[in-house]
């Protein structure tokens, strides 16, 4: 099979290794949708604080001497465009489309997009983190948390993949 | 030695730089693997393309071995890694939710990131979604406290609970991993298809 994407065990590799500087410089694993939250916070804050301020959730991110912006997830993820774009640029892959199967219309794949999407935001807030930050992170450090959300995770769409088929073979 | 900046032997004023830089990496690898494509990610969950697979599980024994192996050497303090906490339920609970949102939508909000980077506009609906998913969450946590609350076990790790060595417990990763790469080629050659 003739491919223009990186070996897989290679980029796994390579998916490692930045994980593991991650761990050594910063103590920490990565993570993407905390960076969402970040915002989410920060949009919320701006338009009501006072809501914010006496909501028992946001209290915890806003307030004197915190700026949910300034953090370690929101600096992570913009490094993740500026590096996704690089590779996609290296690779002639830069390119706006709707991409799905061809058995279906790209509005359905959008409206799917975006109920998909409405799930792994919640999902990843009840879970304390999504795929990167609990499930990849988490099992690297050994950690319960971690290998209970990539078993939930991956469990949950392999039994939904069924009904789904349709939007993807 | 490590980790570097919790033991200040790098600033603290540094770390949201190291963070930008360990992003741009991480973006580029997973833009190179093909995880800007929500058609190879749901082809794990058919059998087609276990590209997700491969790179995941890879990429977790790497880390996993390489966090042993600096503990071994005395390059990194184990106690310093941040483990994250195992609340139960709300784990349980909520990895369904995004195991759901995963087959429905396709990605997962890294790689919808990585796609959006390079023009995919159902990663871009699809972050909009997160967003809205994270507000709900955020609105509704009055109720969902006493839940997102129970089942505490603390940042615990799997090779206590078993009471097995860090070692032993990759090492029994590792196994899985390969049993499951075997699988996942076997399948990729009955489920063949064109690259995309």
């Amino acid at each position: 099979m003739k491919t223009t994407y990186m070996n897989p065990y290679l980029a796994g590799v390579l998916l490692g290794l930045v994980l593991l500087m991650a761990f050594f410089f910063s103590g920490r694993g990565l993570g993407a949708s905390g960076a969402v939250k970040s915002v989410v916070v920060s949009a919320v804050d701006i338009v009501a604080p006072e809501h914010t301020a006496n909501s028992a959730y946001y209290s915890k991110y806003v307030g004197e001497g915190k700026s949910p912006m300034k953090s370690w997830l929101v600096f992570e993820m913009i490094g993740v465009l500026v590096g996704g774009f690089l590779s996609g640029a290296l690779s002639g892959r830069l390119k706006w489309k709707v991409e799905h199967f061809p058995g279906i219309t790209a509005n359905r794949r959008l409206i799917f997009a975006a109920m998909g999407g409405i799930l792994f935001g919640f999902g990843s807030q009840l879970g304390r983190g999504c795929t990167s930050g609990s499930a990849l992170s988490g099992m690297a450090s050994l950690s319960v948390a971690g290998f209970v959300s990539m078993m939930a995770i991956f469990g949950t769409a392999f039994v939904l993949a069924y009904f789904l088929r349709k939007n993807w073979i | 030695m490590g980790p570097l900046v919790p033991q200040e032997i790098i600033g603290a004023s540094w770390n949201l730089f190291i963070a930008f830089g360990i992003g741009i990496g991480f973006g580029f690898v997973l833009e190179q693997a093909g995880f800007s494509s929500s058609r190879k990610l749901a082809g794990m969950f058919y059998g087609y393309d276990t590209v997700v697979l491969k790179v995941f599980f890879t990429g977790a024994i790497t880390a996993m071995l390489g966090l042993l192996f600096f503990s071994l050497f005395g390059w990194i303090d184990l106690s310093l890694i941040y483990v994250n906490p195992t609340f139960i339920w709300s784990a349980i609970v909520g990895g369904i939710i995004m195991g759901a949102g995963f087959i429905i939508g396709g990605f997962c909000p890294g790689t919808s990131v990585c796609a959006a980077a390079i023009g995919k506009i159902d990663a871009m609906v699809f972050i909009g979604g997160i967003v809205l998913g994270i507000f709900f969450f955020a609105e509704g946590y009055p109720l969902l406290k006493d839940f997102y609350m129970a089942g505490s076990f603390g940042p615990i790790k799997v090779s206590d609970v078993l009471g097995i060595s860090g070692g032993v417990m990759a090492f029994l990763v590792i196994i899985a991993a390969l049993v499951m790469f075997k699988l996942g080629e076997l399948a990729e050659k009955k489920w063949p298809r064109e690259e995309y």
